[in-house]
């Protein structure tokens, strides 16, 4: 089931033309998507930043950024830039290898998960073979970048925060990982392509929150928790650890947490659009509405067409669920760090295994519903 | 020499450079929390080894299992019980020193030895099944490799129990490390009062 732009392709002939040896044209074309993704996910961090500004703003009765541009839509650049020229301290009892250490480490997992978020058929970095493996994978990196900012800072409140970002992160991979299990056992593949795919069939009807309604709701927690957003912002609760790793951070360092936590926000929500929210298919199947109109699915102008739906669905998709994180964060109080590892190990772990068995058993009952 | 291969060339080498060099760091350090990162370094790089090697698989399962849990308990525990104390000395340090050197020497000898006498090419070009091998891996677990599958989760769940047992002392009516009896109804009772009477 080939189709659907593939730039690549048409970028690697355009540069033959010239006259370059394919090889070339590849190297040439190898950090372009790269370069593309990583500004996709910094502004998307931007967006998510003036979003937050804004709803906790709307949430609180206040108004919010208004002098920075249109509607305070500047700010977020203006907080970066000031991030940017801000003093590097580093303290002078701290660790200064480990201190500079831990929020490449925290950041860089985040940005590589990115490979394999899919906008559309052909529009993804690589899609490779192990696909949302990669990410389970790369995200159970981050923990140590935390521990070892903890530890660096030589500051009780940052050891304390490190380690609580390491049990809770920890404890949410596990049902994490099963609630996504569901979904493979399901696509027989890991590819994110093949999972958006197999939901393409009946548009909206086909998406697999219907199929896996515990599943999403317990992925959803768990990528809050992972992403350290508010009921779960334990690892740095401000009336209990200052800031937690980040307190000793200033600068471009702690604007690297901070950069770190948003894109592995608009991460976390991209994935869950694309694993339960059928990624980047309009609720109508766009084959049905060419077929209605007569146009033929492969003509240029309907490939360009359906691209560009599909990328506004993605972010569509996934700005809505950073929506639902923002309003949850300014709207709900922090649970106790014994709730949350009950809710974790105690609530969540269970669910997510049951869900497993009875997804595992639906497929042999009924495989033309859950995958044959 | 083609680019691809080229690059190839220089990932193995670094790669292996960082596994030699954070290996020996790994154990010639003195500080046990540098050793742990390290160790997470090297993990991370053997990964790399077996992405070069397609098997990616392989490499995302390296890197979930040895970097994202044992590492992470590893240095979890570490700072947990991160007391500032140095070691005490040993007496007989030198001896033992080279005793162990040679029981290492021996088996590095060992290594090379099988690195020189297997046959390592492979018969075919078509025994590279790249992304299939997830699939491959699979049959394997659940066919012909079940039982050292099902050993392995049976040791883990061993190593689990025991863990509650020695962490939980309802379950048993002794201290393991003072032999005392441990009162029953708290769980989490420190072994010393918290606060001393002031009068």
């Amino acid at each position: 089931m080939e189709y659907g732009l593939d730039l690549e392709y048409s970028f690697n002939e355009f540069l033959k033309g010239f006259g370059l040896s394919s090889e070339i044209a590849h190297i040439i074309w190898l950090p372009l998507p790269m370069l593309l993704v990583l500004v996709a996910a910094v502004v998307g961090v931007l967006v998510t930043v003036w979003l937050e500004r804004k709803i906790s703003a709307a949430a609180q009765q206040r108004i919010g950024p208004e002098y920075a541009g249109a509607l305070g839509v500047l700010q977020p650049i203006a907080d970066g830039l000031k991030l940017l020229v801000k003093e590097d301290i580093i303290p002078s009892k701290a660790d200064g290898i480990l201190f500079t250490a831990g929020p490449i480490l925290v950041l860089v997992p985040v940005i590589l998960s990115w490979l394999i978020v899919p906008f559309g058929q052909n529009l993804l970095i690589s899609n490779v073979g192990i696909g949302i493996f990669l990410w389970i994978a790369l995200s159970s990196i981050q923990p140590i970048g935390l521990l070892m900012s903890g530890y660096a800072s030589n500051n009780k409140y940052s050891l304390l925060g490190g380690l609580r970002a390491a049990a809770q992160s920890i404890s949410y991979e596990i049902p994490l990982a099963l609630s996504v299990l569901a979904i493979v056992l399901m696509t027989n593949s890991l590819s994110t392509i093949d999972i958006v795919n197999q939901q393409s069939g009946a548009g909206i009807l086909s998406w697999n929150i219907w199929r896996q309604p515990v599943g999403f709701i317990v992925f959803w927690i768990c990528a809050l928790a992972e992403c350290e957003r508010l009921p779960f912002d334990l690892p740095e609760a401000e009336e209990e650890l200052v800031a937690g790793y980040q307190t000793e951070y200033a600068g471009m360092k702690f604007a690297l947490f901070y950069l770190g936590s948003y894109i592995n926000l608009i991460l976390s929500a991209l994935l869950v659009s694309i694993l339960y929210l059928g990624g980047w298919s309009f609720p109508i199947p766009v084959e049905l509405i060419a077929k209605f109109l007569n146009l033929p699915i492969n003509a240029p102008l309907i490939q360009v067409f359906t691209a560009s739906i599909g990328i506004v669905m993605t972010v569509l998709k996934a700005y809505l669920l950073v929506f639902i994180a923002i309003l949850l964060r300014w709207t709900t109080p922090r649970v106790r760090i014994d709730q949350l590892l009950d809710l974790g190990w105690k609530f969540l772990l269970p669910i997510s295994l049951a869900n497993l068995l009875i997804t595992a058993g639906l497929k042999l009952a009924f495989p033309q519903f859950f995958g044959g | 020499m083609s680019i691809a291969i080229t690059t190839q060339i220089i990932c193995f080498t670094v790669l292996s450079l960082v596994v030699l060099i954070g290996a020996l760091g790994v154990v010639l350090l003195e500080s046990i929390v540098y050793s742990a990162f390290l160790l997470g370094g090297v993990f991370m790089s053997v990964a790399g080894l077996y992405l070069l090697l397609n098997a990616s698989f392989v490499a995302a399962a390296q890197v979930l299992v040895y970097v994202g849990a044992v590492n992470v308990l590893i240095i979890f525990a570490i700072m947990l019980v991160n007391k500032k104390e140095d070691l005490k000395p040993i007496n007989d340090i030198k001896s033992r020193r080279i005793i162990s050197t040679s029981i290492c020497l021996t088996l590095l000898s060992l290594l090379i030895r099988v690195d020189l006498t297997n046959v390592w090419s492979l018969s075919s070009p078509q025994n590279s099944i790249g992304e299939e091998s997830t699939i491959r891996i699979g049959e394997h677990l659940f066919s012909d490799y079940l039982l050292p599958f099902e050993l392995a989760s049976v040791l883990l769940l061993m190593a689990m129990i025991g863990a509650i047992v020695l962490a939980r002392r309802d379950v048993m009516n002794k201290d393991i490390s003072t032999g005392l009896p441990v009162d029953q109804e708290l769980i989490e009772k420190s072994s010393e009062p918290l606060l001393t009477n002031k009068n």
